[in-house]
Formats: C-alpha cells, sequence, structure tokens
C-alpha cells in the first residue's frame, strides 16, 4: 500500500471510526456518572433500533430526514460555505411540499402530483437559501450568520402561515388541512404487503428511495460533473478558481441552492410521507443534526449514509433507552449527538498526528 | 584559529521526517565576526538546519555548539538566548505596529508598557549609531518599505542581544541598490564582530559578500569553500552534481506582428487601489517581453489584467483582435478561448489547487472543454489521459495523475502549470515568475521551453522579479516601478544597474532616503 493510499485510508475511515468510539466512550462514562450500566443501556438502545422491524423502520425513517440535511451540507461545504441553515430551509421546503399537496386537484394522477410536491419542496428550500447566498456573494455577510437569523425568520414565517393562512377555520391547533391523497407517499411496509410480505406498521416510506438517489446524484454531480468540479475548485481555493475563469459569486449561489433544495426534501419524508399535512416543527432538530452528519460522514454522499444510518440508531435507540430507563430521558440523544459533534467535529484530528506516525511517514518539511 | 573562534559549530547533526533524510550528518563550523554563506536548491536542507539551529526542530543526533558551548534548543527563546537572531524570509512583523513596538515585542518587561518602550528606544538608538542602521522609531510597520522592513528585523534580533545573525533569503524582495545597502549593513555589523550566516541561492551575492562558503545537497553537506578559492560555475555544480547552464543560449528572435497591444492603462487591485497608471506597451509575435521590476509595484497587478482576472479601470488592451476596456472586459476563461494562457506568479494559490489531484489541477481553467465532456459528464478518463500526456511532454515526476497536487516539488508543480498553458498551443503567454522557488535543473528545462515558445512564434510577456532570469529570456524588456513604466530596454542592451535604476526609478530618488512609501 502506498503512503497515499494508506494516507487517505486513515483520513477517511480509521480517523472518523476512532473519533466515533470516543464519543461513545464518552457517553459511556456519562451513563455511569447517572447511575445507569452502560452495557444495559447499549444493549436497550441497538436492540430498540436495530432488533426487531418496527425500531428498524423508526431507525432508517429518522435517517432518511439526516441524509437529506447532510447532503445539503456536504454540497454547501464543497464550496467552502457553512450552511447552518438546514433547519430553515427543511421547515420553508416542507411549506412548498405542502403547498403543491393541498392545492393540486384530488383527482390528478400520483405520477404527476409527487413529482411535482418534490419539487415544491426543493424550490422553496432553494428560495430560502438564495437570499443568505445573495448576501455572502454580493455583499460579504458571513453565510454562517445570515443562515443562522433565516433559520428564526423560517420559525416566525411558519407560524404566521400556519396560523394565519393554512389553519382550517374552526381548529385549534396549528396545522393545514390533511393532503390530497394524491401526494401521499407509501410507506414501506404497505409496499411490502403488495407483494405478499408482511412487515410490522412503521413511519419508514419511500422517501428513502429518494434519499438514496440523492445521494447518488450528489455523488456524481460533485466529482463527475464540470459544475462539481468548479463548486470544488471555489471551496478549495478562491483564487484559484478565479484563475480558472470561474465566477466564486455564481457558485455560491448556485451552490446554496442545491444546498437549501436538498434541505427542502426533509418535507418530503415527514409530510408527505408519515403526517399528510403541515404542522409546526415538524423539521426539528434535523438541520442542524445534518451539520454533524456531514461531519461524520467526511462530506461524502457514502459517508453521509453510514453517519445517517447511526444517527437514526441513536434517535430511535434514544427514544428506547427514554421508555425502559427511569432515570434516563430523551434529552440523552442530544448528549450523545453532542459528544459525536465534540469528538467528530471540534476534535477531528486528535488522533491524526499518532495515527501518522505510527501508520504513514510523513513528508520532510523544508 | 584558535578555537575560541568559532561562532557556531555543528557536528554530525541528523534529522529525518518521516522517510526523508533532512540532514544527513551536516558539519558546519562557522567563525566568528565572519559572513558565511549556505547555498542549495530548494529541498537541500537549508532551511531545515537553521530550524534545528533556532530551535523550531531538534536534531535527531548530533553536537551543536554556540559559542563553543554545548547547546539543545527546545524553542526560539533558548536560542535567542544563546545569542542566535533570525531575519526569516517572510517578515515577522506586526504591520500595523510601530518599529519601537515591534522591536519590543516578545521581550516587554513588566505590566505596563511604557517603561520598556523608552528603554528600548535608547538601546535602538545606539544601536542605530554604531551599526548604521538608521531607522524611523514611531512609524508604522506597514509605511516603510520592504527594505526599511528588512532593517526592523534585523534591529530586532540585535536588541535581542544576537551575535549570529542568521538571514534566509534576505534578497528575494530588494531591488539591486536595497540589496547593497543591506550588504553595507553586513559589513558594518561584521566590523563589530556579529556573525552573519546567509541563507540564498543567488550565487552573485555569495561571491560578492561572503567570506565562506558552504553547499548543501539533498540534506548532505557536501562542500566548504573560502569564497576567494572558488567561483560561481563551481558552486553552482556542487549543487546540482552536475555541470549546469545558467544562461541559455537563444537564437535572434524573429519578431513579427504585435498580438498585444496596451494603451494608457489605469488598473487597481483587489482592494481598489490604484496600483497600474499609465501604462502602455505592446508584444509581438516571436519575441519575449520581460517585465521587471521590485515586488509589488504593479507588475503582478498588470498581470492579473492582462489575464482578465482584474478589470481595468481605464485604457485599452487590443488582444488578439478582441478589445478590451473598462466595459468591455472578457474573463479569464474567454481570454483562453482566444488563445492566451497565463502561468500566474503565485503557484500555490493560483496555478494549482493544492489538495487536487494531479489532474484535477491539469484541469483548471479548461474544465468546460468539449472533448472531455459528454453531456453534463466529465469524463474522467480523458482528464486523466490528458494529465498523462502533459506530464510526459514536460517530464513531470512523479508521472502519476492520481497524486495530490501538494505532494510534487515545486519545481514539478511549475512544470504541471506550465505544462497545462504550453500545451493548449496558445497564441500569447503571459508569464509571472516562471521559475520561482524552482530548483536548478528544472530552471534550466522551464527557460529552455519559454525559448521555444517563442521561437514558435507565440508572444510572451514574461514578469520576473529575478533580473537574471528576465535579462537572460527578454527580447525586449520594461522596467515598472510605483505603477508606471520607467524605461524600456532592448534585451542585448540590457546591464543589471541600469536596470537597477529604473526599477527604483532614480529619477525621484528622495524617497529612497527616507525609506518611506510615497
Amino acid at each position: 500500500m502506498t503512503r497515499e493510499r494508506r494516507l487517505s485510508w486513515i483520513n477517511g475511515f480509521l480517523l472518523p471510526f476512532l473519533n466515533v468510539l470516543t464519543a461513545f466512550i464518552a457517553t459511556a462514562i456519562v451513563f455511569v456518572l447517572i447511575g445507569v450500566d452502560p452495557i444495559k443501556a447499549t444493549k436497550i438502545l441497538i436492540y430498540g433500533a436495530l432488533g426487531y422491524d418496527e425500531g428498524l423502520g423508526y431507525t432508517l425513517y429518522y435517517a432518511t430526514n439526516f441524509v437529506f440535511t447532510g447532503l445539503a451540507v456536504a454540497v454547501a461545504f464543497h464550496a467552502g460555505l457553512f450552511n447552518i441553515g438546514g433547519e430553515g430551509q427543511a421547515y420553508v421546503g416542507g411549506l412548498g411540499t405542502a403547498l403543491v399537496a393541498l392545492y393540486l386537484n384530488p383527482a390528478m394522477s400520483a405520477w404527476i402530483v409527487i413529482p411535482l410536491a418534490i419539487s415544491g419542496g426543493l424550490l422553496f428550500g432553494a428560495l430560502w437559501a438564495i437570499v443568505p447566498a445573495y448576501l455572502q456573494a454580493y455583499r460579504g455577510s458571513h453565510i454562517v450568520i445570515t443562515t443562522i437569523m433565516f433559520n428564526f425568520l423560517a420559525s416566525a414565517l411558519m407560524v404566521y402561515v400556519l396560523v394565519n393562512v393554512l389553519r382550517e377555520v374552526g381548529e385549534m391547533s396549528p396545522e393545514s388541512a390533511d393532503f390530497i391523497k394524491a401526494s401521499w407517499l407509501p410507506f414501506v411496509h404497505d409496499v411490502f404487503a403488495s407483494f405478499g410480505y408482511k412487515i410490522a406498521k412503521s413511519p419508514l416510506n419511500l422517501s428513502i428511495l429518494v434519499a438514496l438517489f440523492f445521494s447518488g446524484l450528489v455523488w456524481f454531480f460533485l466529482w463527475h460533473t464540470r459544475w462539481g468540479f468548479a463548486i470544488r475548485a471555489v471551496g478549495k481555493s478562491n483564487d484559484a478558481a478565479v484563475y480558472g475563469g470561474i465566477n466564486p459569486k455564481k457558485i455560491i449561489i448556485v451552490t446554496m441552492c442545491i444546498s437549501g433544495a436538498l434541505a427542502g426534501l426533509v418535507g418530503i419524508n415527514e409530510l408527505m410521507g408519515v403526517q399528510h399535512r403541515l404542522f409546526l416543527n415538524f423539521n426539528y432538530g434535523y438541520g442542524f443534526g445534518g451539520i454533524a452528519v456531514a461531519l461524520m460522514g467526511r462530506n461524502h454522499p457514502v459517508g453521509i449514509l453510514i453517519a445517517a444510518f447511526l444517527f437514526g440508531i441513536l434517535y430511535q435507540g434514544g427514544a428506547e433507552l427514554d421508555f425502559e430507563l427511569q432515570n434516563v430521558s430523551r434529552d440523552i440523544v442530544v448528549v450523545m449527538q453532542g459528544l459525536v459533534i465534540l469528538f467528530c467535529g471540534g476534535l477531528e484530528y486528535l488522533y491524526r498526528p499518532i495515527l501518522i506516525r505510527f501508520l504513514a511517514p510523513i513528508e520532510g518539511a523544508e | 584559529m584558535t578555537e575560541s573562534n568559532i561562532a557556531i559549530e555543528l557536528i554530525n547533526v541528523d534529522k529525518h521526517f518521516g522517510a526523508v533524510h533532512a540532514n544527513d550528518k551536516v558539519n558546519l563550523s562557522v567563525r566568528s565576526g565572519t559572513i558565511h554563506g549556505i547555498v542549495g536548491e530548494n529541498g537541500a536542507g537549508k532551511s531545515t538546519l537553521m530550524s534545528i539551529l533556532y530551535g523550531f526542530y531538534q536534531a535527531d543526533s548530533g553536537e551543536i555548539k554556540v559559542f563553543n558551548k554545548e547547546f539543545r534548543a527546545t524553542s526560539s527563546k533558548q536560542s535567542i538566548e544563546a545569542g542566535i537572531g533570525m531575519v526569516h524570509q517572510h517578515f515577522m512583523l506586526v504591520d500595523n505596529f510601530t518599529v519601537l513596538e515591534n522591536v519590543v515585542l516578545g521581550s516587554e518587561g513588566g505590566a505596563l508598557i511604557t517603561e520598556s518602550l523608552s528603554n528600548a528606544r535608547i538601546e535602538l538608538k545606539r544601536l542605530a549609531n554604531e551599526y548604521g542602521l538608521e531607522v524611523e522609531l514611531d512609524i508604522a510597520v506597514e509605511e516603510l518599505s520592504v527594505g526599511m522592513q528588512q532593517r526592523v528585523e534585523i534591529l530586532k534580533g540585535l536588541y535581542k542581544g544576537a551575535k549570529v545573525l542568521i538571514l534566509d533569503e534576505p534578497t528575494g524582495v530588494l531591488t539591486p541598490q536595497e540589496s547593497d545597502e543591506l550588504f553595507r549593513i553586513f559589513e558594518a555589523l561584521k566590523k563589530q564582530g556579529v556573525t552573519i550566516i546567509l541563507i540564498t541561492h543567488k550565487l552573485r551575492e555569495i561571491m560578492s559578500i561572503t567570506d565562506h562558503v558552504s553547499v548543501m545537497r539533498a540534506g548532505k553537506m557536501v562542500a566548504h569553500r573560502e569564497t576567494s578559492q572558488t567561483n560561481p560555475e563551481e558552486l553552482a555544480e556542487l549543487m546540482i552534481g552536475r555541470k549546469v547552464l545558467l544562461n541559455i543560449k537563444k537564437s535572434k528572435a524573429k519578431i513579427g506582428n504585435p498580438v498585444l497591444v496596451a494603451k494608457n492603462l489605469e488598473i487597481e487591485n483587489e482592494q481598489g487601489l490604484k496600483r497600474v497608471s499609465n501604462v502602455s506597451f505592446e508584444a509581438c509575435s516571436g519575441e519575449i517581453l520581460g517585465i521587471a521590476g521590485v515586488t509589488g509595484n504593479g507588475q503582478g497587478t498588470l498581470l492579473k489584467a492582462l489575464a482578465g482576472i482584474l478589470p481595468i479601470s481605464s485604457g485599452t488592451i487590443e488582444i488578439m483582435g478582441e478589445t478590451i476596456t473598462s466595459k468591455n472586459t472578457l474573463n479569464p476563461e474567454q481570454l483562453r478561448n482566444l488563445g492566451v494562457a497565463h502561468v500566474p506568479e503565485d503557484r500555490q494559490r493560483m496555478g494549482m489547487i493544492s489538495e487536487f489531484t494531479a489532474s484535477e489541477t491539469a484541469l483548471l481553467g479548461y474544465h468546460n472543454d468539449k472533448n472531455i465532456n459528454q453531456g453534463v459528464w466529465l469524463r474522467r478518463a480523458s482528464v486523466k489521459a490528458n494529465c498523462e500526456s502533459i506530464m510526459e511532454a514536460f517530464d513531470v515526476r512523479p508521472n502519476n495523475p492520481n497524486l495530490m497536487s501538494s505532494n510534487f516539488s515545486g519545481g514539478n508543480q511549475q512544470k504541471l502549470i506550465l505544462a497545462r498553458e504550453f500545451e493548449r498551443d496558445p497564441d500569447v503567454l503571459i508569464i509571472g515568475q516562471p521559475t520561482r522557488g524552482v530548483d536548478i535543473g528544472a530552471i534550466e528545462f522551464i527557460r529552455k521551453r519559454i525559448i521555444d515558445m517563442r521561437d514558435t512564434g507565440k508572444a510572451i510577456i514574461l514578469i520576473s522579479v529575478e533580473l537574471e532570469e528576465i535579462m537572460s529570456l527578454s527580447d525586449r524588456i520594461v522596467v515598472m516601478c510605483d505603477g508606471e513604466i520607467t524605461g524600456t530596454v532592448n534585451g542585448t542592451d540590457a546591464d543589471e544597474a541600469t536596470l537597477g535604476m529604473m526599477m527604483a526609478n532614480a529619477l525621484e530618488s528622495d524617497d529612497e532616503l527616507t525609506g518611506i512609501k510615497s
């Protein structure tokens, strides 16, 4: 194995693996501190997330959301942009999906309605990202600040829309009417049932296929098209990109639109797949979770699929912990998520010097 | 020679970085009160050796003696205490601090700054008188010329009690006149008993200023010479281990029609500061037009404007039948399509993307080409094949398109960039600093290729801070100072003294005396 290969192996696989492991050890310490047997907790968590059909269904359903937001963060990251606005873009994207799914003619075929509703999510997510992108590209306002502010704006906007516009007359809670049937994405258990296999009911729906499709698309786009090349060039070196005839301002706008559009797909899973109506805070936490997923997945679609699955396990397994153990609440998920972010993001290169010393000779500094 | 007059002695100093043997049992002794030159190609281990002396790295084995005392520095602080001062190639100054504040930085003393500042003021006055290092103390460093900033660095070292000064490529950013001034300072320091270690790759300087010279090659110290007993040819041969042709023979230029005509150009840099004004020139096919000048006198800005990276604020550039004005701009891609290739000055930041593979770096600027794109699909196999073929043509080593760009040596990176631009058969070539930070073997190769391009009828605009390079390659030389053209000479008539005067715009030399940039 050449030194190159070894280095990429260290950076791509060994480091993230050790980082996650460290995060889990730290979580185990937290368990000990609150008087929970970490081994028992691990067993509950793993069984709850993977041990039976329904648990696995939930895990994959959560993972689907994280794939969308993880991809969103990753695409922006390749252009050197830190999109913190996944939360807001997912929220507003849901509005786009909902508008299509509420107001199209109910008699239309699902083959038309579903692609249109997905497009609605993509479009609204992209629109919500375009203003911060413009401000970054042409006015120099930092994308981190503006996207955070746009998350708050999204919250306020959605409350207004749900309370004043979409809420049905006589309805107390701020939620829309049910979507037209044609827009409902089939549940996986229903699909299986139609082929004669019986599996337990779970919120897992066909949006997981949409997530896989977009993972492949993002991979192809970033590494096998000239636009992907331009995006990565801007991310790695603005000066070199300009030299190469690439306009970084345009790239910022386009990349943020793609990023926002991907985040906007959360609504496909949550709204078209499960709830079939628009309601408050359906996006809660997935936008931010996407940042951790992208960090852990090294901004590569394959890594993101793996990381999203892990986060799905944490979400579903954490819920089981809350259910099974008295002194553990669902907040333990947030703690674990935080530790993963700390070790995969903040302390990303913690083990790098040691690994490189033992596994790959470093080049000389002259 | 007695024991006592050895300032620095290195015995069998050895340093590995992983598999790289950066210093291989290096021996060196520097006599007190002399100027000692260390020459070698990039990567020969000079900087590593000096970093060991300055406490940045620790040697794996070997012995170091400073003034006959055992010395093992683990930080630069210890080196300073032992009397070693270092002037880095890139100055370590805080731009918006005054000279006085910069000198005191790192040795402030108590909690209150006032007292140490006034003490420092007295001490600096003394030093300035003693060594002829006059600098205004209460002026912000950013207001000073590069030469003056360098003085501040030297003062900083002396203020901290340095008896040995190490200077890493000190003349890279200076005009010939400023360099001469620096050498006068060296002489004054030497008279006062200060030892100077000069790291450089410019043999001219070694010959004119040093007492002794040591040559490094591939981590080893290959020779020690008394300067008076050697000559540049021998040193060059020792440095690269074979005979080299520094002055490349070229035939007489067959000058054709003008293909690039610049008229009354005025250009602002990225920060909106006017860096080029009233510049007019023309470049003809079949000639090399050299643009000389000290770094930062507008050549870089001009180069970027010619390549379409910066817009011009007034004037016109006629290029391959198109006219560029402040309104009608062409971007770098459009210029490339017209047949204008650009080798940027800053190889690392602009010419390549260090975290991309070689094949991706070889794609930079040409990623929209039809022959590698099929619909939306960028065909990586074609990209790789293309990279392989240009690597072959320019002998880029290792010949591996999948290797990360940053893992090539400077010379090979530069060859890759030149290959990318040359192999598209452009009509106009804009080349910035083709051999900066490139080893001598590659310099020879690169210069030959540039002349070959000229001989096939291309118009070449060459910008370089190396006068020697400009003089040996150019058919015509334009000199820039402070954003304006201060002279034009024929390549055959050029001599260093005249060019130097033009580079400093000697007609307005009043500014030079105070050392303050206008």
